[in-house]
Parts: structure tokens; C-alpha cells; sequence
């Protein structure tokens, strides 16, 4: 087959490359330019194109650069801003995937013949009795990425492959070493990629951006308790960084409201609520046929999955009821159900 | 690279092991073979010996002409290269005025726009690196003394198509870099006029009268020396010959390709410029697919990265972003053949068919 490998620069997708080519795979590396912006340290600077570059020199395939920045501030960037100052959280490397890695990338690798397209995700294809796959959770529980990859096309799952996702991180770092490769040892990129770690982060990444809007802080009698001066990095569920609250327990951020310049803070019992409703809803495969019971919900990228029952609203909405009671989670955070190991839906609480 | 340019190289590199600051008799040779090599490239360029400063590449010529000098403004044209677009960018964030001076829509620098620009140092090229487009260098410098300012040529795309000794002769600065016309990389020179003193880039043993510190590249100066006076020599032939060339490549492709055209016209660029705009499709994909069937292609300019971004220089002559986008730079040379031609406008069609069908 005719493989172009997503090739990062890390050591993930260094070794999918390396497997798929010891499969006997006519395989070539591409590694997407997606920041332009000041921050070297995601998953697109300089450095890491050189190492992607490097590792595909070793290997002995062809290696590609994709420049997708423009795309990738139409969708990732410019949305993520946007849901910040809507009040909301999103999930950036979410939309990444969604949009740039599993579209725009599976579309040019047809255009340009390629059979399938490979990743380093630590997720596996997971064969459907009635043909096609599901997405599966990886071989190594700590390194698993079904979360943000959750809303793969089915169409684009069949000519996908994730070599690494039936191994453990350990085993993939030994393989990499064996070779000799220079990504063996790399650190794991784990922040927002366009944001530098360094210099005020988040804060001055959308400070430089939009106008950073004070808001009052509320208690859920109404009473102001405080004041931030960027409601746009408030965060449902923030328990931290709110300022001296003059309250001894621990006081949860309930609710977000820039158009009143409100947040609401509660105890830790006024933070639960029953259900949520989703949207962007993606059934990989239909939710409704499996029995009650079997269905999981996980919240953030390495969170755990806990039951819930999902009932479906209209054309890519639903609600997810809690077996009991939960804290609310983050409008613009992304929510994946799971039946066992295998994904079967996913969307965006709202 | 010229093969007799290649073979200077390398017998100076087996036989002249001596640092040209010596005072052996080894030492002595290389300076011989270095002088002599600065007396041979001054005479093609126009220069007297003193004038030329060695260096390591178009890129260090360029930014020591324009860090050399204290100015307080800056004038280049939109589609000049990075080497003087960052280096003037630099010296903006250093509090240095900066104008960027309009082209045309064929990509030629317009001279009105500097008449208003007053300021102290002018950088143009003479050939653009993308289009090809021969710049009204003369017309620039007659501006430049009428106002005063400093001049500084780019001339690195252009010793292999145009006689550069009218334009050494009326720049301030002129920069060159040697595996543009067929000498090896890593090796560049700076015309400095009139025995201008100027400030340094690299400081240490003064080599090059204290311009430009560090032991010469005598094997590849020796190389790019003589492949300069082949490249003066052949250029009107090989010029001819190649622009035949070009037009049958570029024909053939407008020709065989719907929603293909040239993006400059021909009368105001150099033969060895190829470049087309191609419609629906996008060059990072045609790139991919014609490296495949053996065609080395460009389009627009890559970052360091290796990503390619829509070109500033077709940007700046009004290209839309859509065409720039399609874009498709094929350089022909001295070593281009008529197979070289029929293997292109073999292949092009096919793939653009194919990026249009997926």
C-alpha cells in the first residue's frame, strides 16, 4: 500500500513511519506547517519539521512539508479565540484533528494517490462485525488518544492506519532507540501547540488578541464575592486563580457569562448537575443499539469514563443524563462515549 | 556546478592546503591563487581588485552592505529577497525608517515610488529571484545620486544573464553569490565602491582589509572566480539558447493546459525563468507529484521550515492569492537540454489532470 504517514516530528509517528515501512509499505512522511506565530515550541516549530525530516532521511522515505497555517487559523485558531471570548473552553487539538489532520491531510493525501493515510495517535481501528472499524482506545491506557480523535469519518477511518495504537509508549521509545532514531528520547509535546510556554502563556496569547474584559464574581444568592480581570480565561469547573473569595471551603466556578460580566461561583454540592446537553454530535455508530448500561462518558483527554445514558435531541444534538449527579463540564469541552474500549459517539457540551 | 569551476576546486583543495595569511611559502600560493582569483572576478563584474570583499554567501553580502552603513532610512522594493527584507526589518525594530517600494503588475520596480521615498540607503535587485524581471537598476541609481543616497544592488540572480559591469558602476554595493551561475555554495562577494570604509559584520583577523574577518574559502573562491568568467564569457550563447528553450517550455505548457499562464511577459525578465500560474490547483500538491516523475520544481518561497507560503512577490505585483497559490517556477540553465523540456511538458499536463480530477 501506499502510505503517507502524519510525521510530527516526535517520536509517535517517527515509529508508525519506521513499522509501516518494515511492513514492506510504500510509505512517505509529511509533516504539516500549521503556526506561523512566535511560539517554536508546539507541535510545528522548526525543530521539530527537522527532526520529522531527519527521522525520514534515516528511514529512507520521502518527506513532504505541508504548509495548512492558514487553514489551521481558520479553524483551530481563530475559533479558539472566539470560544474564549464567548466564555466557553474548547479543545484545540479537537478541532485540529477534526478539521486540518483527518480532512484536509486524508483529502491531499488521495488527491496525491495514496492508499491510506498513518499517524502516530495511540488509538486502534477496531474491525466491525458488519464490516468497517470503530475507533479503539489504545493498547496503553496512559498514552491513549481516542478523546481528541474521537470524530474520525468512518470513510476516513478505513484508509487510516495508527501503527503505534496496539503498543505501549515504552515499547514504541525502544523500537525508536533500536533504530537509532533522534526523536527515541523526545519529551511529549502537551500544550496548545501555538501557545509558547513561556511569556504569560494563555493570558498573554489572548491578551495580544482580544480585550481582556473584567467580571464580577457572584455567589449563587447573587452576592459579589470578587472580581477577575479576564472573564475570557474562566473556565467552568475552576476551583483556583479566582483571588482572595473571603470563603474558607473550596468554591467552584458554576457558570460563565461575559454578556453580563458574570461569574458565578458555588460549594462543591451547588456544582453538580444531572446532565448535559451536547452538540457538534458525531455518532461514529449508532448509540441507540447498545443496551443501557454499556455507555460511558470521558470529559477530558485523560479523564475517566463514567456511565451515563445518552438520548438524542435533533440532527447533531443530544443529552447525556449522569447515573448520578456530576459537576457540570465546561461548555466547548469536548464529551466521548465509549461502549467498553470502542468509540461510538462524541460532541461538545454546551 | 561548471565542471571547470569544479575542478579548480578540487585540485586547490588536494594541492593548496596553505591559509592565505601566511608567510611560508605555502601560505604564499594560496594568497597567489586568492589574489588572482579576485583580479579575475573583479574583471568580470567590473571592479577594481580592492573593491571585492569575500564572503559566505548573497545573504552575508547583503547584510553586510546594509548593516555596514549608519543610516536612519531604508528604501527596497516589495519583492526584493528575504536576505534584504528581514535585514531591513531588523533594522526597522532598531528604530531605522523603512519604505517598501511598489512594483508593477509584471513585477517591475516602479521609479515614481522612490522619488517620494528621501531615504539614505536604496536596496534593489537587478533579477528577481521568482519572475525573472530585469529591475531598472540605472534608472534607480541616477535617482540615487540626484538624492544622495546609497545604493545597494542584489545582483545575485544575475551574472548569469546580464553584463553587471553598468550596474557596478553605479552602485554603492553590489552582492553576489557563487552557485548562481555555477560555482559551489558557501561562497559570495560584496562590491564595495570607492574604498568605503566600512564597519564589519565579523571582526577577528581582518582578512579582506578588515571587512571581513576569518580565513578565506580559497578552493571555492578560486572555483566561483572561474566560473564567473566562463559564465561572462558564454553568457550571450548560453542566454540564447536557453530562452529558446523557455519559450517552448513555457508554450507548451500555456498550450496544453487550460487556465495556464505566464505571469510575466517575457520582454522584461531573464531566459532562464520559466514561471506560470496554473489554475485549481494548488503547487504543494503539483510540487509533490512532479518530484515523482522527476521534475524539480518550486513555486513561491519555502520558510525555514520547508513549508511553502504564498508568494510575497506575486502578492505585491496584485497577483490574487488564488493564482499565486497555483504557481509553478521552472528554472532552466546552462546544463538544461531539449530532453530536459519534452520530460517537463510531459509530465506537467498529466499531473495537473490528476490534481484536478482528485
Amino acid at each position: 500500500m501506499r502510505v503517507l504517514v502524519a510525521m510530527s516530528g516526535g517520536v509517535d509517528s517517527s515509529v508508525a513511519a519506521a513499522l509501516l515501512r518494515d511492513e514492506g509499505h510504500d510509505v512517505a512522511g509529511a509533516t504539516l506547517r500549521l503556526w506561523g506565530g512566535s511560539s517554536d515550541s508546539g507541535c510545528c516549530s522548526v525543530a521539530d519539521v527537522d527532526d520529522a525530516r531527519r527521522v525520514a532521511q534515516q528511514l529512507g522515505i520521502d518527506h513532504y512539508v505541508f504548509n495548512f497555517s492558514d487553514e489551521f487559523e481558520t479553524h483551530v485558531v481563530g475559533p479558539y479565540i472566539e470560544a474564549h471570548q464567548a466564555g466557553r473552553t474548547p479543545n484545540p487539538c479537537v478541532e485540529c484533528n477534526r478539521h486540518v489532520k483527518f480532512d484536509l491531510f486524508a483529502a491531499r493525501a488521495r488527491r496525491l494517490g495514496y492508499d491510506a493515510i498513518a499517524t502516530g495517535h495511540h488509538v486502534r481501528r477496531v474491525p466491525l462485525p458488519e464490516g468497517g472499524f470503530a475507533l479503539g482506545r489504545s493498547a496503553d491506557a496512559a498514552k491513549d488518544q481516542s478523546y481528541v480523535v474521537h470524530m474520525i469519518d468512518a470513510s476516513v477511518l478505513a484508509a487510516c492506519l495508527f501503527p503505534v495504537g496496539d503498543k505501549p509508549k515504552s515499547e514504541v521509545r525502544e523500537i525508536a532507540r533500536r533504530l537509532g532514531l533522534r526523536t527515541a528520547d523526545k519529551p511529549e509535546s502537551m500544550d496548545v501547540c501555538f501557545i509558547a510556554k513561556t511569556g504569560g502563556g494563555r493570558r498573554t496569547f489572548l491578551g495580544d488578541r482580544i480585550a481582556l474584559r473584567s467580571a464580577r464574581i457572584v455567589d449563587t444568592a447573587g452576592r459579589v464575592v470578587g472580581e477577575t480581570d479576564a472573564i475570557e480565561l474562566v473556565t467552568v469547573g475552576q476551583r483556583r486563580g479566582l483571588g482572595q473569595l473571603g470563603v474558607a471551603e473550596p468554591r467552584y466556578v458554576l457558570d460563565v457569562d461575559v454578556s453580563s460580566s458574570t461569574v458565578t461561583i458555588g460549594t462543591p454540592e451547588e456544582s453538580l448537575v444531572d446532565s448535559i446537553e451536547l452538540d457538534t454530535v458525531v455518532e461514529s455508530i449508532r448509540v441507540a443499539q447498545w443496551p443501557a448500561g454499556l455507555l460511558r462518558a470521558q470529559t477530558s483527554a485523560h479523564g475517566t469514563a463514567f456511565r451515563v445514558t445518552y438520548s438524542s435531541i435533533d440532527e447533531g444534538r443530544a443529552r447525556l443524563t449522569f447515573a448520578e449527579p456530576r459537576r457540570r463540564v465546561a461548555p466547548g469541552q469536548t464529551v466521548v462515549l465509549y461502549v467498553d474500549d470502542m468509540v461510538v459517539a462524541g460532541g461538545i457540551a454546551v | 556546478m561548471r565542471p571547470e569551476a569544479l575542478d579548480a576546486m578540487t585540485r586547490v583543495l588536494a594541492n593548496d592546503f596553505g591559509n592565505p595569511s601566511g608567510v611560508h611559502l605555502r601560505a604564499r600560493d594560496a594568497r597567489a591563487l586568492l589574489e588572482d582569483a579576485r583580479d579575475r572576478f573583479a574583471a568580470v563584474v567590473g571592479a577594481s581588485p580592492h573593491e571585492v570583499v569575500f564572503t559566505g554567501c548573497g545573504t552575508e553580502s547583503i547584510n553586510l552592505a546594509m548593516r555596514s552603513v549608519s543610516v536612519s532610512s531604508v528604501a527596497a522594493s516589495a519583492i526584493e529577497h528575504d536576505a534584504v527584507r528581514e535585514t531591513a526589518a531588523a533594522m526597522g525594530r532598531a528604530g531605522v525608517r523603512l519604505t517598501e517600494l511598489r512594483v508593477d503588475s509584471d513585477g517591475v520596480l516602479e521609479i515614481s515610488a522612490l522619488l517620494v521615498s528621501g531615504a539614505d540607503l536604496v536596496a534593489v535587485m537587478a533579477v528577481n529571484n521568482e519572475v525573472g524581471t530585469l529591475q531598472p537598476v540605472l534608472d534607480v541609481a541616477n535617482h540615487c545620486k540626484a538624492s544622495g543616497s546609497l545604493l545597494l544592488v542584489d545582483a545575485v540572480q544575475a551574472l548569469s544573464w546580464i553584463d553587471v559591469r553598468p550596474i557596478v558602476g553605479v552602485a554603492d554595493f553590489v552582492a553576489f553569490s557563487a552557485h548562481k551561475f555555477g560555482g559551489p555554495k558557501g561562497v559570495g562577494a560584496l562590491i564595495v565602491r570607492g574604498g568605503r570604509r566600512i564597519e564589519p559584520l565579523l571582526y577577528g583577523g581582518g582578512q579582506e582589509q578588515e571587512r571581513r574577518s576569518g580565513t578565506q574559502n580559497v578552493a571555492g573562491i578560486v572555483a566561483m572566480a572561474t566560473a564567473a568568467e566562463i559564465t561572462d564569457r558564454n553568457r550571450k550563447a548560453d542566454s540564447a539558447r536557453i530562452g529558446r528553450l523557455r519559450d517552448r517550455l513555457v508554450d507548451g505548457l500555456v498550450g496544453r493546459i487550460d487556465g495556464c499562464t505566464e505571469t510575466v511577459p517575457r520582454n522584461v525578465k531573464v531566459a532562464g525563468s520559466a514561471h506560470v500560474c496554473i489554475e485549481g490547483i494548488s503547487s504543494e500538491e503539483l510540487l509533490v507529484l512532479l518530484d515523482r516523475e522527476g521534475v524539480y520544481a518550486s513555486a513561491g518561497s519555502a520558510c525555514a521550515s520547508g513549508a511553502l507560503h504564498v508568494s510575497p512577490v506575486l502578492l505585491a505585483m496584485g497577483v490574487s492569492k488564488e493564482r499565486a497559490l497555483g504557481s509553478l517556477r521552472l528554472s532552466l540553465g546552462v546544463t538544461s537540454t531539449d530532453t530536459d523540456v519534452e520530460h517537463a511538458l510531459a509530465a506537467v499536463p498529466g499531473v495537473v489532470a490528476r490534481l484536478r480530477g482528485g
